[in-house]
């Protein structure tokens, strides 16, 4: 079809042209194949037009804070989502909130065949940013972006202070742009605005290690500083399912509570009431109980001792015996209930019942033997004693609950926690509780 | 489809219509501007060399767009102060003619619309909206731009042109319109942005290196 199509020969060869800088004479490599508008001198600073054959000077400009040094230097290359990407600007951006400056660091990558990628970089903390090619809403103190909704986070006023290599903008020292951040994190969405245009873009917090490994950079990245404006936290994500898992787990304990009440033969096995007579002689006034029978699997058994004590107790020995094996289990109780009042007002202490549970025992023909024991001097004391079988025992379950509330507070903490970390750098910082001078 | 063919009436070499439409055309050797009359080809101007170029596509690169194959025929670029752009023409299989603009790799998909009352060049400020085909637009930036040249074969006739205001408006949903004020009446292109590798393009150009 196209056929006695001649060459197109307006279309020049790209590749990295090797120049040299009109103010220092150093060589400039141009490495984004014409999608460059400046580049910045390596070695003296100057900005030079890209797009003129004689590399017009553009500015030149001294670095205030020094030379910066890039992490990742221009011209290295590395994978970022799938396609190759060759860093070829870097710049430092600065903003001023309450007499302090800040800077943070911008990388341009290239691509010859996809829209240019930014790596922006602060104390340690890294984003991958594109542009956005739908437009966010701006509503309030939030912005709503692909029906997501972002947090403002902070409004400031960035200017450039230092750049290197190419741009494919006018890129100047000097020039500002009011920037207004909205978050959620992982994500960041920024808008730049200039005089005449208000650019959206999207960043992701991306790890220092990532990107190492993306561009296969020597030692290790610089540890990240505090908790940054997008840092995902590495708690928050758990604290949802934590307490769905906690609301979950609860609600199993509860049926399966129900379901052992329900399941369980429960029952009373054995039950009687007995009398101790003023003065009746303590000691050797063992008896054995009549013969009962504890039914279905091996399980436990509640002992209830109720005595109706008054400022005064009654200690029990007992022994549950299996009339079939000879198995015993020797257990002892006490039941002491005092009580008065002082000028504290009115007190007491114990109660009038006790109950034990006894875990395994095994199905067959029990008796118990009951060994009293009371104070020399003691009023008549009439006690009952009730066996059992299959009680649901709340302790193991409130365990259970404790063992996971625990984590879900711990986890709950440690992400409030974060997120204060993160609000406190923003325009809307948490409420500060002082707790006297920390000054460590 | 017909292929009609001629000659260039400036230097002879032949010159062949890919796209029946084409109102204009620049003969690939001696880029002589040619519009097409009803008897023969006329040149118009002549044009410079382009500048060094740096999009990935170029005049044959075909490409999917909606399920539909697409093939680029001819280019306008435009250079503002932050840099350049190319507008590719790009005719469907189906004989659509749309625009796929090309600014430092972020690509659009747009066709002319005809909607009415549009704003006059004056009037349109950043952060308005407008309402075409029940979509809502907001302006995002105006661009006052210099047209740098053309290549290939165009729907209309494009070559005497200095400075050209654009108005262009995103939506909230990756929809996009361009307000054109290089003639007197506006003209407006509705589109959207699209992704690289949606487009499947083919006959792209290479880098070295890449």
């Amino acid at each position: 079809m196209s056929a006695g199509t001649p060459p197109l020969s307006t279309l020049p060869k790209p590749q990295a042209k090797a120049l040299n800088c009109p103010q220092c004479g150093a060589a400039i490599t141009l490495r984004a194949l014409g999608h460059a508008e400046t580049v910045v001198c390596e070695s003296c600073h100057s900005i030079l037009d890209a797009k003129d054959p004689n590399l017009r000077i553009l500015q030149t400009f001294q670095a205030i804070i020094g030379e910066v040094p890039p992490l990742i230097p221009l011209g290295t290359r590395g994978k970022l989502r799938g396609t190759d990407y060759e860093v070829i600007g870097f710049q430092r951006r600065g903003i001023k909130v309450e007499g302090i400056s800040y800077y943070w660091h911008e990388y341009v990558l290239f691509n010859p065949y996809k829209a240019i990628r930014y790596l922006t970089e602060y104390n340690g903390h890294w984003n991958d940013i594109s542009v956005c090619k739908e437009l966010p809403i701006v509503q309030f103190a939030t912005a709503n972006y692909l029906g997501e909704v972002y947090k403002h986070f902070q409004s400031s006023d960035a200017t450039t202070n230092y750049v290197l290599g190419e741009f494919p903008w006018q890129v100047r020292v000097g020039e500002h742009a009011a920037v207004t951040e909205y978050v959620k994190p992982p994500r960041v969405l920024s808008a730049e605005k200039t005089a005449n245009e208000v650019t959206w873009s999207l960043g992701e917090y991306i790890y220092g290690a990532d990107i190492w490994k993306s561009f296969n950079l020597p030692g290790s990245p610089p540890e990240a500083i505090g908790v940054y404006e997008n840092q995902p936290s590495p708690v928050s994500e758990n604290v949802k399912g934590i307490w769905g898992a906690f609301l979950a787990f609860a609600i199993f304990l509860l049926v399966l509570m129900a379901g052992f009440d329900l399941a369980s033969s429960k029952g009373t096995a054995f039950e009687s009431t007995y009398t101790l007579n003023y003065g009746e002689p303590k000691g050797e006034a063992s008896f054995v109980t009549q013969t009962f029978d504890l039914e279905g699997r091996t399980s436990n058994v509640e002992v209830t001792t109720s005595a109706n004590v008054s400022n005064s107790w009654i200690y029990l020995n007992f022994a549950l015996i299996n009339q079939d094996t000879g198995q015993a289990w020797d257990f002892g109780r006490e039941v002491s209930y005092y009580y008065g009042s002082d000028s504290d007002g009115s007190w007491s202490e114990g109660s009038t019942k006790d109950s034990v549970v006894i875990p395994s025992v095994p199905a067959g023909h029990y008796y118990l033997r009951i060994e009293p024991e009371v104070d020399a001097k003691h009023a008549p004391i009439s006690y009952s004693v009730e066996v059992k079988r299959n009680v649901t025992v709340p302790g193991f379950f409130g365990i259970a609950f404790l063992a996971l509330l625990i984590p879900a507070i711990a986890i709950t903490w440690r992400s409030i926690s974060f997120e204060r970390a993160r609000w406190s750098e923003s325009d809307h910082p948490p409420v500060q509780i002082q707790l006297g001078n920390s000054e460590e | 489809m017909t292929q009609p063919v001629s000659n260039c009436p400036n230097c002879g070499a032949k010159i062949v219509f890919q796209w029946s439409s084409s109102v204009q055309t620049v003969c690939q050797y001696c880029k002589s501007i040619l519009v097409r009359t009803d008897v023969d080809l006329k040149k118009v101007g002549q044009v410079a060399d382009l500048p060094p170029d740096s999009s990935p596509i170029q005049l044959n690169t075909e490409g999917i767009y909606r399920n539909k194959a697409f093939v680029v025929g001819g280019r306008i670029l435009y250079e503002y102060d932050q840099g350049g752009w190319n507008e590719w023409h790009i005719t469907m299989n189906d004989g659509t003619s749309a625009w796929l603009s090309d600014a430092q790799n972020e690509f659009a998909v747009s066709f002319a619309s005809n909607a009415a009352g549009l704003p006059a060049s004056g009037q349109v400020k950043v952060g308005q909206q407008y309402n075409w085909n029940n979509q809502s637009y907001t302006v995002s930036v105006i661009t006052p731009a210099h047209y740098r040249g053309v290549e290939g074969e165009l729907p209309f006739q494009y070559w005497d042109k200095t400075d050209v205001t654009f108005a262009d408006l995103r939506s909230q949903s990756g929809k996009f319109a361009t307000l054109d004020y290089s003639d007197e009446h506006p003209a407006l292109y509705l589109g959207e942005f699209v992704e690289f590798d949606d487009l499947k393009l083919k006959n792209l150009r290479s880098f070295e290196g890449w």
